[in-house]
């Protein structure tokens, strides 16, 4: 506790890790490039550098608030410098501001324009770099890269991956891969989380939108899309939007009139995943083998666990994703000539996630050789579709999803949600549904923002031990617990992006701790307002359990290790 | 393809040195005096014996000036450039050895793999300004001259 | 053996001095690294076949040992005097022979070792006086060699040789006779400054870190002397190691740390070399390691190579390096007394700050204080090189002139020129003119005209030195070595240095100059440490002090010292020109005209200075300006 001075004001402070969050705090939104609040700081842009009352100048980043501080933020001075600093990192910048991708959204240009640089002495002499288009996920393109490190940190601070680091130093410096190799050659698991903190277009999602633009022409195609949970608390950001604000309704609307033929809901292959991923756990139980059971749907966390802990790869669910299961059942229901009208199936989705990208080409994913989905389009992807057409986003009406597919329960809408796979697998568990049972597991501990959350929870006399983790360098911890012996679960859910879905690497940037909770409450305020809470209590889930399910749960909703078998002895030989 | 004895001898030098992050530096330094340089290879290898990653040891190996990721040649002339050596005209002898041996900026190797040329900031031999060391020897108050016969010394002594 | 408590070391001691004293002559080959360039080793291995030869078998000792009188011979560590090297004293006489070969060594055998005579031949002369010993030198005689004080006098690789001149009694005298609290109040008491840098008190360093609640503490000495142009700190690694040992030792006493880093740099073999065989010694006496002397102190020491990175000289960088990462300076606070190597309270100070403490230990912080200046006790040790007659390392008490320094003991400008200017402290440092001769070397002074001691290099310039090149060259130097990290650093000294290269060739505008202190004052602001804050020093002292050869540069085309290269210009001297038309001939650009048989002229607007026309001039006629 203490007070500070800052530009004359009178500021209080409690227990602000820096001055730059008590300035902050203050109303006062200093500029920054290499600060993001839940990384270590850094210290490297030096662009929230204020003076005392002494003149002397430090970065506000870095330095601890004491009582009695007397700052000053905007003097001439500190705008003097920022701007040359700015006008630096300009000058060693690939600036095709006009038609980069991220002209909008960047950071760099942001500051740039606030801060008025409006001229550039300096030539780029940076040697030119390749741009790395090797991942299914994001696109690396090392001229832009202002070395402010963010991506680094979040790929081995939070992600614990490390695929990409800093090499050389001074003006040589880089960020890459070791021995300048590609990112496909690396562990990346294609989170896309370095791509959330990037400033620049240094990394970009990789684009999918002109095949699918192609697609919606094409008179022969029938097109359908899927939409995650997490797409819909997002998407509106980009149009202004208060943020969290669910809008699921205007997307299916939007995308019929962009010329996708239905519209289906995630959250319906969520259910479907709840039931099989239940079953399979209860199996185990009574096996009393395989325990604990890790959760299958985040494909980074599936990619880093095979990677990373291959001896403890048999724990992993072998449910497909929900993206997984209900595209299987999409191209299966889409077979029957009547369905199809004799047109070829182009069969899309929509998630918050740059892995998906990847996922849909592993052959675990695959039927007979076939993808199942064609292109996923990130949140980001969809919103620049909708852009480019010219459809005013906030104007349009609302329409409900298309049957016999558009209609999830609460329990496959917070799969968006660290802690949400497990809370409605709890929910399955339970055999009742009313609303004190409801309450007990809302207040087990599965629910919040914590990177990993420990519970028990009571089921048939038996107490089960559940470990919630988002953020893979959190996932580590855990696993190597598990590893060690030191920690026994029954069942670990995890998510390699921080907080879940709504926060996924394909998610509409600029997210910081108030998009964050904003869209945490909005996808447990969707859950109150659905009638069915259960999965199992979707009669559309159990309607296709009876049909197109009967004798293809194994083929449809369950990972094709057949197939991953047959690409790795192809590859062998 | 390193065959089977790199891989051994660096197993025992991280053996010697301890598998932990803090020894990679020793661990890289001792692999670079069994061999002039760091085998790509090898320093993949370390790091998954120390459990960093790939990109880890390589944004470390490559920070600091002294590590090579390519063969270096027989001898290894080093002309140093620091300020004492400098203001009694250091340069001109790396210029005439640059020349000499068909050097550039970026390439410090002759295709014989006899000679590699490289700067250093201060070999700390100021009273002998200008110092060059090829392989670790300090040739003392250097001359564009002196360093073209001693390279042409060492060229006969090759052939 | 192990020595189990402090009478057997003081036996130990007691036997060294005796051993010591009965070597009724000793050579003392120097073994420091510019002698050993220059041949010391074969010298060293003469003298002791010469030995041999000569004292028959029971006189001669050529290792340390037998308690009878006998020669011994010694490689010595770095006598500071490299400009002369090789280096050859014979004890008792204190004869000091300079620039010894190895043909000389028969003679310097026969007449000083066996008949105490001096070769007067071998000896320094300056204006026709010969200095018979090597305290008599003017170079040395103006010093106050306390750190050095061994240096060149002991074998750096046997410990007996230290124990024998007192090295370790400082620490035995700490470790029973005192607190820790004790030894940290002697060490504030005596205001010792750190000899690395910017001089911070070292007793308050280590009453910091002794008041963290952690309890694992480390002691690290900073041997990346990475200044160019400074290496005290390794002539006292190579010459003196048990010293500097003493003195980490002393320090991890007090703040009661049990495991000490030396970080040396890598271009420093020998002084890993010496430090590697004094820590082996000093384990096997039991002097180092698990319960020393019998006490319940433990206390053990690890060598970190440097790899090549400047930056590491920096204290954040350094312990970074030793944890096995890139060695880039982190943001503070936390400050490394709080967490410092691996997240724990460190002592971190640089060679000649540990070397400074087992004497104030032994003698007493009042003892201390009245060596130098009340602010800035002590001695502080110089590199001094460059263009002045006696280059080498030299000690003097803090509070001396710099002209004190040039004159009186580096002998003045070399070749009778004129002094022009003097960089202290490194890249970092600052630049000094003539207007600073009369400065009092000492931290506080320095500071004040915007210079620092630094690392303590000293390169003198003369007046055929182009500031404005070497302020280049110093741009270049920071850029090269900068980590990266911070904007400031990394793209700022990039535009600093490439518009000091457009100056050196003749592509400068005035502008410039102006760009060059906007970029200057904002790296000084925001850098993110001293090394970036400190990186534009060179050029904007150098534009301070010497603007008027910036402005010829820019404005007139013209390097007054003639060694910018591209803003020379070709001349033919008329006199010498006999008019045969070969230059005219030889030159691509056609800017050689003139009528056979008469003088040629060059047309300097037309003319690529190529140099053709130079050489293939056959009367040198031909000349640059």
């Amino acid at each position: 506790m203490g007070h500070m001075t800052i530009d004359g004001r009178h500021v209080e402070f409690s227990d602000e890790k820096n001055v730059l969050t008590v300035i902050r705090n203050a109303g006062i939104d200093i500029p920054t490039l290499c600060y993001v609040s839940e990384l270590s700081t850094y210290g490297s842009c030096r662009l929230c550098i204020v003076e005392d009352d002494r003149g002397k100048t430090f970065a506000s980043c870095s330095e601890k608030p004491r009582d009695g501080m007397v700052i000053y933020t905007n003097t001439p001075r500190l705008m003097r410098y920022r701007k040359l600093i700015l006008e630096l990192l300009l000058a060693a910048h690939e600036r095709d501001c006009t038609t980069c991708v991220v002209s909008g959204s960047c950071h760099l240009l942001e500051l740039a324009q606030r801060l008025c640089v409006d001229d550039v002495r300096f030539k780029n002499t940076r040697e030119p770099q390749p741009i790395d288009r090797s991942s299914a996920a994001i696109i690396r393109n090392p001229n832009k890269c202002i070395l402010c490190g963010d991506c680094v940190r979040m790929c081995s601070d939070i992600q614990g991956i490390n695929a990409i680091d800093f090499a050389y130093r001074g003006t040589d410096a880089l960020v890459t891969p070791a021995f300048n190799k590609t990112i496909n050659e690396t562990a990346c698991v294609g989170c896309g989380q370095c791509r959330v903190v990037c400033p620049t277009g240094a990394i970009t999602v990789r684009n999918d939108v002109m095949p699918v633009m192609e697609a919606l022409a094409d008179r022969n195609a029938i097109v359908v899309a899927q939409i995650a949970p997490a797409v819909r608390l997002a998407l509106g950001d980009k149009f202004g939007l208060p943020k969290g604000t669910n809008v699921m309704g205007m997307i299916v609307n939007v995308m019929h009139r962009l010329g996708f033929d239905e519209v289906y809901d995630t959250t319906y292959g969520a259910d479907l995943t709840v039931l099989e991923e239940s079953k399979e756990f209860l199996e185990r139980l009574s096996s009393g083998s395989g325990l604990p059971l890790f959760t299958s749907c985040c494909p980074a966390w599936v990619k880093h666990c095979e990677t990373k802990y291959p001896e403890l790869a048999q724990h992993i669910s072998t449910c497909r994703s929900p993206m997984g299961m209900f595209s299987a059942v999409i191209q299966e229901y889409y077979k029957n000539p009547e369905k199809n009208e004799g047109k070829r199936l182009v069969n899309i989705a929509v998630m918050p996630c740059t892995a998906k990208k990847e996922e849909i080409r592993r052959p675990e994913s695959k039927n007979k050789g076939v993808q199942n989905v064609d292109y996923v389009l990130t949140t980001e992807e969809l919103a620049s579709m909708i852009e480019r057409s010219g459809i005013v986003f906030d104007k349009v009406d609302i329409e409900s999803a298309d049957v016999p597919f558009g209609i999830g329960s609460g329990s496959g809408m917070i799969f968006g949600v660290t802690g949400g796979v497990t809370e409605a697998v709890m929910r399955r568990l339970n055999q009742g549904h009313d609303r004190t049972a409801m309450a007990d597991i809302k207040e087990s501990g599965v629910r919040g923002m914590e990177g990993i959350k420990e519970f028990t929870y009571r089921y048939n006399g038996r107490d089960l031990s559940f470990a919630v983790v988002s953020g893979l360098a959190n996932a580590d911890k855990v696993m190597e617990e598990i590893k060690s012996g030191e920690a026994s679960y029954d069942f670990v859910e995890v998510m390699a992006c921080p907080r879940g879905c709504i926060m996924g690497g394909g998610q509409p940037a600029k997210s910081g701790p108030r998009t964050r909770t904003a869209r945490y409450k909005s996808i447990y305020e969707t859950d109150i307002n659905t009638q069915i809470k259960k999965s199992d209590e979707n009669p559309m889930v159990t309607m296709l359990y009876e049909g197109l399910l009967k004798g293809k749960t194994h083929e449809l909703l369950h990972r094709n290790f057949e197939e991953a078998q047959r690409e790795r002895e192809a590859a062998e030989q | 393809m390193l065959d089977q004895s790199y891989y051994d001898k660096t197993d025992a030098i991280i053996q010697l040195r301890g598998k932990e992050e803090r020894f990679l530096i020793p661990i890289i330094q001792d692999i670079q005096e069994a061999y002039t340089y760091v085998p790509p290879e090898l320093l993949d290898y370390v790091a998954d014996k120390l459990n960093i990653s790939e990109a880890k040891a390589y944004s470390v190996a490559s920070f600091y000036e002294n590590f090579s990721f390519e063969a270096k040649g027989k001898y290894v002339i080093r002309v140093c450039d620091g300020t004492a050596c400098h203001v009694r005209k250091s340069m001109p002898i790396l210029e005439a050895l640059t020349e000499n041996l068909g050097l550039s900026k970026r390439k410090h190797t002759t295709d014989d793999q006899l000679f590699t040329l490289e700067t250093v900031s201060c070999l700390g031999a100021c009273g002998l300004a200008p110092a060059v060391t090829v392989n670790g020897k300090v040739y003392p108050k250097m001359t564009p001259e002196k360093m073209l016969s001693l390279v042409e010394q060492l060229r006969k002594e090759n052939e | 053996m192990r020595l189990e408590n402090r009478t057997q070391l003081d036996m130990l001691r007691e036997d060294c001095v005796r051993r010591r004293n009965a070597e009724t002559r000793r050579i003392l080959v120097c073994g420091g690294t510019g002698c050993l360039a220059g041949g010391s080793q074969q010298i060293f291995e003469k003298m002791k076949e010469l030995t041999a030869a000569y004292c028959g078998n029971h006189d001669i000792q050529v290792e340390f040992g037998e308690e009878i009188a006998h020669t011994g011979v010694k490689k010595s560590g770095c006598h500071g005097f490299c400009e002369m090297g090789p280096l050859v004293r014979i004890e008792p006489f204190n004869y000091l022979y300079l620039k010894t070969n190895l043909e000389d060594c028969e003679e310097i055998f026969q007449t000083s070792v066996l008949a105490g005579k001096p070769v007067e031949r071998l000896m320094y002369k300056q204006d026709d006086k010969v200095y018979q010993t090597e305290e008599e030198i003017p170079f040395y005689a103006r010093q106050t060699r306390l750190v050095l004080k061994n240096c060149g006098h002991i074998d750096a690789e046997h410990i007996e040789e230290a124990l024998a001149v007192g090295d370790y009694q400082s620490f035995e005298k700490a470790l029973f006779e005192m607190p820790p609290e004790e030894v940290i109040r002697i060490i504030s008491d005596s205001n010792l400054r750190g000899r690395g840098g910017a001089g911070f008190p070292t007793g308050r360093k280590w009453t910091q870190v002794a008041g963290q609640k952690e309890k694992t503490r480390y002691v690290v000495c900073n041997g990346d002397e990475g200044d160019p142009g400074a290496f005290m700190d390794r002539s006292v690694m190579e010459g003196d190691p048990h010293r500097m040992i003493e003195g980490m030792m002393i320090a991890a006493y007090a703040v009661q740390a049990k495991e000490g880093y030396i970080y040396v740099r890598a271009e420093y073999p020998l002084a890993v070399k010496r430090l590697e065989i004094a820590i082996e010694q000093a384990e096997h006496l039991g002097l180092l390691g698990d319960n020393i002397l019998g006490t319940d102190f433990s206390f053990h020491l690890h060598i970190n190579r440097g790899a090549g990175a400047f930056v590491c000289g920096e204290g954040s960088a350094l312990t970074a390096s030793i944890e096995g990462k890139r060695g880039m300076p982190r943001v503070k606070p936390p400050r490394t007394v709080e967490q410092g190597l691996f997240g724990k309270p460190t002592v971190l100070n640089n060679v000649e700050t540990y070397a400074n403490v087992p004497m104030i230990i032994k003698n007493g912080a009042d003892w201390y204080k009245s060596i130098g200046l009340a602010t800035s006790p002590g001695t502080k040790a110089f590199a001094l090189t460059g263009n002045v007659n006696n280059t080498g390392l030299i000690e003097v008490p803090m509070g001396i002139t710099l002209r004190e320094i040039i004159y009186d003991i580096g002998g003045g400008i070399k070749d009778g020129k004129k002094f022009k200017a003097v960089q202290i402290g490194g890249p970092s440092g600052g630049c000094l003119t003539e207007d600073d001769l009369d400065c009092s070397m000492d931290f506080d002074s320095l500071k004040k005209i915007g210079a620092m001691i630094g690392s303590g290099g000293l390169v003198v310039m003369d007046d055929s030195t182009c500031m404005v090149e070497v302020a280049r060259f110093f741009m270049n130097f920071t850029q090269r070595e900068s980590c990266g990290k911070c904007v400031p650093c990394r793209e700022g000294t990039k535009r600093m240095l490439e518009i000091m290269e457009r100056i050196v060739h003749g592509e400068g505008q005035m502008s410039d100059l102006d760009e060059l202190r906007e970029l200057a004052d904002m790296i000084e602001n925001t850098a993110l440490c001293g090394l970036g804050k400190g990186a534009p020093k060179p050029v904007i002292s150098a534009l301070n002090g010497f603007g008027d050869e910036f402005r010829e540069h820019i404005e007139e085309k013209r390097c007054r010292t003639h060694v910018c290269q591209d803003l020379l210009t070709y001349k033919i001297n008329p006199d010498k020109c006999k008019g045969c038309s070969k230059c005219a001939r030889n030159c691509p650009a056609d800017a050689i005209t003139g009528e056979l048989k008469h003088p040629y002229v060059i047309d300097a607007m037309k003319c690529l200075k190529c140099g053709a026309c130079m050489e293939g001039c056959p009367f040198g006629a031909i000349y640059q300006e």
